[in-house]
């Protein structure tokens, strides 16, 4: 080792040491850094780099194929805003009965879903629907499974006050915030221009949280940039079933993102007891779209049982089995749907599933879960 | 004829029609466009330069060419696609192969060897789902013959510049070439017949060139969906349901349609019933449509011989008017700019449906429909009409032009390159997007700080990219290193080099 490079090493303790010291204190002082993935620009805003930006793609669509480039995303924040927005996240704060936080539902360790076939809100009840992932929430032009929202600002007034989700008022969110401790100086950290904390400024603190959470790095993509040896055998197989014209699964969860971003009616059933869901009819307003769902990402999947809108399928392996149980199945009688033209009957085998199943198992990447605040500015656990 | 009832209506109406038209004796005669003075279409793709040379490629040229491996009966076509690199030609001898090919690599040909007619065959046996797969660019695939698959012949995914060429594709599934979501190709001189949807499908592409195919026998004969800059040309497209297709699918990520140029095809008989599968778009298809034109923009129909099929040579829908077609507020449903230059049609519309009878009805036309138009649809355009018997023309304007002459193909003179990424970019890419989820600058992550990296190895590179392909167990308070060699050593070495660059 030269001298040059073991005083660099010297300084590199030191400072270890330093910013070990600082995260002790008593304040919040929001990183400078960009997370993982992003890069500070000149104007102190962090943007997207990822392999995938090697490549083109149709119309600028990021679809298709291995090697495409991404759909359009939102990046752009500042280090505070994301991190301002990770504390909000994680904090039970935003809920009037300060119970619930957005990762309540939408819990890291379980793929930024909750477990749960449909989520449990603030009245301790069931909601709707399921929670789906957050991974790679930055790119999705469209929010909900009805597809409802089209911006991550507009979807999280959603939760927030929703009565039977987080349940809480602007007003009371606001004021809640305000009397914090810590908060004011933070929202002053991620928002230097402003003088007060604006509702505006928590949907902006979470969508720049909720789009660094990237997951980009899984086996799959690794074989899909050309390392071939990435997948198994058994895995690659279930890829080529995954994009066959058969199961034609790709058509709709069109790689790199595992969706086409499209609604698609596809007439999942509903639990035993449960009213049908019309999905996308009510916000587009057209019978066509009956029973539509926006197409779900497959990305870390095996996180993220049970699967569909509301839960209905307990395993990977029941969910994939329904597009092999024929077009229309499951539409209660009586009900006009207008089924997609790539649900058929594919009369795939059981092998067929089983290797589908593999290969899902292969889109998992969590190398950037975003570390969970160790201490919460309002104290609660 | 179907219905009496409406064969009397037809009569009474013809009676009274014909009526009409004697008494307008004194009407202008018809305006006559001359089309031999080819006065060019001025619309359309434009390339940036001249074209270099008149042959045809779409595949970018090789400067050097690579191994050829020969795959005989009994062996796999996937192990020398495997053991491949992008230059490399396969080439198939006669024989039969049950096998699915697919190609996630760039560059490759995989070429069907004829000895005295015997093919390469590639039989699915209705038990493999799809012949060949690709997603790599500089994709050519030539001189096969295809059968027996369930889903497709021949998938493109996201591939560009590709050629497929000289193949028979018989009894094979959902469609037998179908380029997906790519830009400049070539799909030439195949033989296609008994495909459940479309036998030759372009779907969501760009620049794409359909000649010289005989397609029979299926659904629908070419398709061009949600894709621009696309010539069909001198295809030979007979006994399908529909002929030839030009689509706005509702649905699809990509949302148009436009600037098709339709010329010079023999579009006959296509009065095959229709077998699509329940709730696919072509099975809404009235069979004996020789070309339906629904949404789509900018389509221009030149110089071909439509005959004999028995609901329309042309059909122009919005789609409202389309069955089996859901809504997407992205897609714009209408038609726009559909321009029909000179076409011999001859002995169409003979047996027609109901609803082209009732326009024609509410038109006082009488005869069996060439041209039928429904639902809304602007800025068109019609040379010569008086020609046809049309619905729903009536009101289009005169042609600005009358010939495409002048547009020779719209595949680009230079094949798509990929994008251009250095060394530097490419390490900061795998930098940012692979080890920052470890390392920090100054802090412990996962992994030791990019500090302290850089003080290990910052005259040494190389010693950093050979440690990340095969990392071994160095320090007992941190856990094992995932290994990196997933990336390509010029990958590798790129994003050492950043990492010892970078400085917060
Ligand atoms: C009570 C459980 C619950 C809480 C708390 C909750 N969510 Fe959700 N989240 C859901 C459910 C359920 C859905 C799906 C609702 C629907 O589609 O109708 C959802 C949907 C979303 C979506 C849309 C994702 C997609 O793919 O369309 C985002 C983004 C989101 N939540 C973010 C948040 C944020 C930010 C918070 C905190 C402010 C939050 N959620 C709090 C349950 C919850
Ligand atoms: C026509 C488009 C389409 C096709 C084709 C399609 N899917 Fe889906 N997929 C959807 C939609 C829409 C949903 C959400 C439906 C719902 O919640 O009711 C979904 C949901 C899923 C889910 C559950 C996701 C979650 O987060 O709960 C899985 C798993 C899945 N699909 C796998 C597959 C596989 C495997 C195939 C091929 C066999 C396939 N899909 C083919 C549209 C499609
Ligand atoms: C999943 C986490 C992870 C990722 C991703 C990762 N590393 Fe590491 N890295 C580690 C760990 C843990 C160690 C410490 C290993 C040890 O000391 O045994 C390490 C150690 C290193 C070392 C020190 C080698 C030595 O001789 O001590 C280098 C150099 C390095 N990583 C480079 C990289 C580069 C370059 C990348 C991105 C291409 C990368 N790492 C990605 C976890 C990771």
């Amino acid at each position: 080792m030269s001298l040059r490079s073991f005083t660099l090493l010297l300084s590199a303790v030191a400072m270890l040491v330093c910013a070990n010291l600082s995260s002790a204190s008593e304040s919040f002082v929001l990183s400078e850094h960009c997370p993982p993935s992003f890069e500070k620009n000149a104007q102190g805003q962090c943007k997207l780099v990822n392999m995938y930006q090697m490549y083109d793609s149709i119309e600028n669509k990021g679809m298709g194929g291995t090697q495409t480039s991404l759909p359009p995303y939102r990046d752009g924040f500042t280090p505070q805003q994301i991190d301002l927005g990770r504390y909000l996240f994680f904090d039970p704060l935003l809920s009037p009965n300060q119970t619930l936080s957005c990762a309540s539902c939408h819990q890291p360790q379980k793929g930024f879903a909750d477990g749960l076939d449909r989520s449990i809100g603030i009245l301790g009840e069931k909601v709707k629907r399921a929670a789906p992932t957050l991974w790679n929430a930055a790119f999705l032009q469209r929010l909900f499974w009805d597809g409802r929202a089209t911006t991550l600002e507009q979807q999280a007034a959603g939760p927030l006050f929703a009565a039977d989700e987080m349940g809480n008022t602007p007003e009371q969110l606001l004021n809640s915030l305000q009397n914090n401790t810590y908060y004011p100086d933070m929202f002053k950290q991620a928002f230097p221009a402003s003088q007060k904390i604006e509702l505006a400024q928590i949907y902006r603190a979470l969508a720049a949280f909720q789009s660094s959470l990237i997951s980009l790095n899984s086996r799959y993509d690794h074989y899909a940039h050309g390392y071939h040896q990435a997948l198994t055998e058994p895995e690659i197989e279930g890829m080529n079933i995954f994009r066959s014209f058969v199961a034609r699964c790709s058509e709709c969860h069109t790689p790199p993102l595992f969706t086409n971003q499209q609604i698609a009616v596809i007439g999942t059933p509903e639990p035993a007891g449960l009213p049908l869901d019309v999905g996308a009819e009510t916000p587009f307003h057209s019978e066509k779209l009956k029973g539509g769902f926006k197409v779900p990402t497959l990305r870390n999947i095996v996180k993220t049982a049970p699967y569909m809108h509301s839960g209905v399928f307990p395993t990977l392996r029941e969910a994939v089995d329904f597009y092999n149980k024929g077009r229309g199945h499951a539409v209660p009688e009586g009900v006009k749907m207008y089924i997609h033209w790539h649900i058929w009957e594919p009369n795939l085998t059981e092998q067929e599933i089983d290797r589908i199943v593999d290969f899902l198992g292969a889109l998992t990447d969590e190398s950037l879960t975003p570390a969970i605040p160790q201490r919460l500015p309002s104290g609660l656990k | 004829m179907k219905s009496n009832k409406v064969f009397v209506t037809l009569l009474i109406a013809g009676a009274f029609v014909g009526g009409m038209y004697l008494g307008k004796g004194q009407q202008p005669a018809p305006t006559i466009t001359d089309s031999a003075q080819k006065i060019g279409y001025q619309g359309g793709f434009k390339k940036d330069a001249e074209p270099a040379s008149m042959s045809k490629s779409a595949v970018k040229a090789r400067e050097v060419e690579g191994q050829t491996l020969v795959v005989k009966p009994g062996s796999l076509i996937m192990d020398a696609v495997k053991s491949a690199s992008p230059g490399d030609t396969i080439q198939i001898m006669p024989g039969t192969y049950h096998e699915t090919v697919y190609i996630d690599k760039d560059d490759i040909r995989i070429i069907g060897v004829i000895e005295q007619g015997k093919r390469a065959v590639l039989d699915g046996q209705k038990k493999l789902n799809d012949a060949i797969l690709y997603s790599g660019n500089n994709i050519v695939v030539e001189n096969l013959k295809i059968t027996q698959y369930k889903g497709n012949g021949i998938m493109g995914q996201a591939g560009n510049n590709f050629e497929i060429r000289n193949n028979i594709i018989v009894d094979t599934g959902v469609y037998g070439i179908f380029p997906q979501l790519g830009k400049n190709g070539i799909v030439e001189y195949n033989i296609v017949s008994g495909i459940e949807d479309a036998a030759i499908y372009v779907g969501m592409s760009d620049n794409i060139h359909v000649a010289h195919n005989h397609v029979f026998a299926s659904v629908a004969g070419i398709e061009i969906e949600n894709s621009r800059h696309a010539i069909v040309e001198n295809n030979f497209v007979y006994d399908n349901a529909g002929g030839i297709l030009a689509f706005v699918t509702p649905g699809l990520p990509v949302k148009t349609t436009y600037d098709v140029i339709i010329r010079d095809n023999f579009i006959h008989q296509n009065n095959h019933v229709n077998f699509g599968a329940p709730g696919s778009t072509v099975s809404g298809i009235p069979s004996g449509t020789g070309m339906l034109i629904m949404a789509a923009d900018d389509v221009i129909i030149e110089n071909n011989i439509v005959s004999d099929n028995k609901v329309a040579g042309i059909i122009i829908t919005d789609h409202a008017n389309a069955p089996n077609i859901t809504i997407d507020p992205e897609s714009d449903p209408t038609p726009e700019r559909t321009m029909i230059l000179n076409n011999v049609m001859v002995n169409n519309g003979y047996d027609t449906i109901d609803e082209a009878k009732v326009l024609m009805l509410s038109e006082f036309k009488q005869g069996n429909p060439d041209i039928v138009r429904v639902g809304d649809n602007t800025g068109s355009c019609i040379i010569n009409r008086h020609q046809y018997v049309t619905v729903g023309v009536s009101d289009w304007a005169e042609c600005n032009f009358t010939s495409t002459d002048n547009i020779d193909s719209y595949i680009l003179d230079e094949p798509v390159a990929p994008r251009e990424i250095h060394g530097s970019e490419r390490g900061k890419m795998a930098y940012l997007g692979i080890c920052t989820g470890c390392h920090t600058y100054t802090g412990r992550m996962i992994g030791p700080p990019v500090q302290v990296i850089q003080a290990m190895y910052m005259d040494n590179p190389q010693g950093l990219a050979d440690y990340i392909a095969a990392p071994v167990k160095k320090r007992d308070d941190y856990p094992e290193m995932p290994a990196q060699n997933y990336l390509d050593e010029e990958t590798r070495l790129a994003v050492a080099k950043y990492m010892l660059s970078v400085k917060n």
